[in-house]
């Protein structure tokens, strides 16, 4: 699966998380900004991590917004951001999540 | 989760689809029915990422008891078809069809609910289907809708779109949705399905949330849509029976288990006959009571 354009999902609404995706050529770098990046910091990312990496990217910049959102909220933007960023929005890729 | 013809349907909370604040805390609220929206609370650019947070909060969500019901987007729409199929894997409990105006509408979502299941190996019948009316048209096939189909959980009337495509709007007395209610709520009964009403959006006039809740309550309806979480024990105040209304209903049964002690065919209660309407309504105040645990297993009132 390749990056074709940058891909943002998610509000900076309480509870929501903003992923935005770009090209990367080493691997998954994540740009995490949280308020409870101390506890969370590392939990977000691999859920971002995982979620990714199930779509099919081994390669993305990710510049992540996190307002509190739960696992489930994490998993949903950031298929959303791949989804839009590699320009297949149409075939919900349900079997990521 | 999984479909139940037969329950307690006081209120149906809107949820906003795309809203992760509002989903995550509509559970709490301890509405019967919580409808996740996927169509008119969702903009167009945000209708893929909306499905997939809803399909994510059914499957991992605690939403209480709740029944959790899904707003898909019209048929006309491009967003409909995969709509149906994420959210029939997620396992919702009832979608609810926008814009229903006939039985053929209501026959193709079963057919593509069917589809889905088949696709995801889901057994075929777990999943409800409820039908919104907004408009003329919706209105004059109410009864063809409600029939259309043995997996029809009801019907709900929707009062802005109706109005609008009545060339009219929401008045305070609702004389501009008369014909729709009745119209509605007659072929919900004819059917043997549930009846909604509409929402009542202006928050801060509760004396008019109020008039219009006893309003639907006494043509017969069995619920209403909500918008926000605050309405719901109001609701509730309004279709929950009363203490005494429970008492009556107790009462109607001793006259009936006496009679049959008795082996009388008329059952006389007061010295009043109680006929069979009399016993209908007494055992929807219990099943009523009941279910939103005024009495107990005993029939001890529990109060509210």
């Amino acid at each position: 699966m390749e990056i074709k354009t940058t891909g943002v999902a998610g509000t900076l609404e309480s509870s929501d998380i903003q992923v935005m995706l770009s090209k990367g050529d080493n691997g998954i770098e994540i740009n995490l900004d949280s308020e409870v990046k101390k506890l969370y910091g590392d939990q977000i990312e691999a859920v971002i991590k995982t979620t990714l990496t199930h779509f099919g990217l081994t390669d993305a910049k990710v510049k992540a917004v996190d307002k509190g959102a739960l696992d489930c909220v994490i998993k949903a933007r950031t298929l959303a951001a791949a989804q839009r960023s590699t320009k297949t929005t149409d075939k919900p890729a349900l079997e990521v999540l | 989760m999984s479909y139940v013809q037969d329950r307690l349907r006081r209120t149906m909370m809107f949820v906003p689809g795309n809203n992760p604040a509002m989903i995550k805390d509509a559970g709490i609220y301890g509405a019967d029915s919580i409808m996740l929206d996927l169509e008119d609370s969702v903009s167009l650019p945000e209708k893929d990422a909306a499905r997939l947070l809803v399909y994510e909060a059914i499957k991992t969500v605690d939403f209480g008891d709740s029944e959790v019901v899904v707003r898909v987007n019209g048929q006309d729409t491009p967003y409909y078809d995969e709509d149906v199929k994420a959210v029939v894997k997620a396992g919702v409990d009832v979608i609810r069809l926008p814009k229903t105006e006939s039985a053929a509408m209501v026959h193709q979502l079963v057919n593509d609910v069917e589809a889905a299941e088949a696709e995801y190996g889901i057994e075929k019948g777990s999943i409800g289907v409820m039908a919104a009316i907004e408009s003329a048209k919706g209105v004059m096939h109410a009864m063809e809708i409600a029939e259309a189909t043995s997996l029809m959980m009801g019907l709900a009337v929707s009062g802005e779109d109706y109005t609008s495509d009545m060339h009219t709007k929401r008045y305070p007395d609702g004389q501009e949705l008369l014909f729709a209610r009745n119209m509605v709520l007659q072929a919900a009964r004819a059917a043997g399905v549930y009846a909604f009403d509409t929402v009542f959006s202006n928050m801060n006039d509760t004396e008019g949330f109020y008039r219009e809740t006893n309003y639907i309550h006494e043509l017969g309806f069995d619920g209403k849509s909500l918008v926000n979480p605050r309405q719901i024990e109001m609701v509730n105040s309004v279709f929950n029976p009363s203490q005494a209304d429970i008492e009556e209903a107790f009462n109607v049964q001793n006259a009936i288990a006496e009679a049959r002690a008795k082996g009388s065919g008329v059952i006389s209660m007061n010295g009043k006959m109680v006929d069979k309407p009399i016993v209908a309504k007494a055992s929807r105040v219990l099943a009523t009571a009941k279910a939103s645990h005024l009495i107990d297993e005993e029939g001890n009132y529990l109060g509210k």
